[in-house]
């Protein structure tokens, strides 16, 4: 570059930055992780596109765990708070946040919820993040782990189409599989891509509305919290 | 469309430097951007037209480097060219492949004035 030499009429400096675009995220994501250890609080961010069943797994997964361990979750939405009323039926504490234009959670988002939400020192906390299969996954929030959800219904070829996010995920789960009778899909196939796009993803099969694959999925949930 | 939370951490991100050194100015904004770093370059360009609006980059000369996507087999320690995240290792066939490069997201230089 020539810009190493100053002209004696102007201040022009060249800086150089090297720095992250996402640093400032990162870093809040990481005081939120910190919190968390201290506190051994459990964080699944749960992220799937819009009517995968995130808030209905959340429902079921809640009612078969609440007498076991304390459990928070915050709802992420661009608008209302309808997902917020669902969970608060269940009596546990929720908070909503809406992004309105945002189309994925950010690490300082969290951090202001877990403020009001104060959870307890070992307990679980639920983030279900905007339905969306893009965005979420370039933003730490700060989780113990994060879960994509597919469903039955949306084909096998979402993983390679979506790549960012399943790479991303440690675990995924394969949803709605009491539909499977009357639809077209190969879940074998479904299954490989999967793999394809992160080896190293832990899958769960389930079906949150009849109960299938639940049980699992709940001891994988208890395990993690006992250790 | 993160592509805009991603242009107002850049703009936040330059204007933080360039306040610290007491500049008026920012003519220049160099970034780094992989192509296989879930970012639409379109689409981030187009974000930052709105997003340096009344800021100190206004009138900065954009320049974004494309980085293209490179690959380690986990397997068997190939490196090569990769254009999707989940391209097989040409050496071994393993999908264990860890991204070395192409996942860039960096604010590389500014240059201010005063």
């Amino acid at each position: 570059m020539c810009n190493t030499h100053d002209h004696s009429h102007t201040a022009r400096t060249v800086l150089t930055v090297e720095q992250d675009i996402l640093q400032r995220n990162n870093l809040l994501a990481e005081r939120n992780r910190g919190y968390f250890e201290a506190k051994r609080i459990q964080v699944i961010n749960l992220m799937s596109s819009p009517g995968s069943g995130k808030t209905t797994l959340l429902e079921v997964t809640i009612r078969r765990l609440q007498d076991r361990f304390p459990i928070y979750v915050i709802e992420g939405d661009q608008q209302t708070s309808i997902d917020a009323d669902r969970i608060a039926l269940l009596s546990v504490p929720v908070f909503q946040v809406n992004t309105g234009a945002g189309c994925h959670l950010e690490a300082g988002m969290v951090n202001h919820a877990v403020k009001h939400l104060e959870p307890s020192e070992g307990s679980l906390l639920f983030i279900e993040n905007v339905g969306n299969l893009i965005c979420p996954a370039l933003f730490d929030l700060g989780e113990t782990h994060k879960v994509v959800i597919v469903n039955t219904t949306e084909g096998e070829d979402k993983p390679l189409k979506y790549p960012h996010i399943f790479r991303e995920a440690d675990v995924c789960i394969i949803n709605k599989i009491d539909l499977l009778p009357f639809l077209a899909i190969n879940l074998q196939t479904l299954r490989e891509n999967v793999l394809r796009v992160n080896p190293r993803l832990q899958i769960f099969e389930l079906s949150a509305t009849r109960g299938d694959g639940m049980g699992e999925w709940c001891n994988w949930l208890k395990l993690k919290l006992r250790t | 469309m993160h592509e805009l939370s991603i242009a107002q951490s850049i703009v936040a991100l330059a204007e933080a430097q360039a306040h610290a050194r007491q500049a008026s100015i920012v003519e220049e904004l160099e970034i780094e951007i992989g192509r296989l770093a879930g970012v639409e370059v379109q689409t981030l360009a187009f974000a930052l037209e709105s997003a340096v609006k009344n800021t100190m980059l206004e009138k900065a000369r954009i320049v974004r480097h494309d980085i293209e996507g490179e690959g380690r087999c986990g397997d068997c320690g190939a490196v090569f060219a990769t254009e999707t995240l989940f391209t097989p290792c040409p050496r071994c066939g393993s999908y264990a492949v860890k991204l070395i490069k192409g996942a860039e997201l960096r604010v590389k230089s500014i240059v201010i004035d005063k």
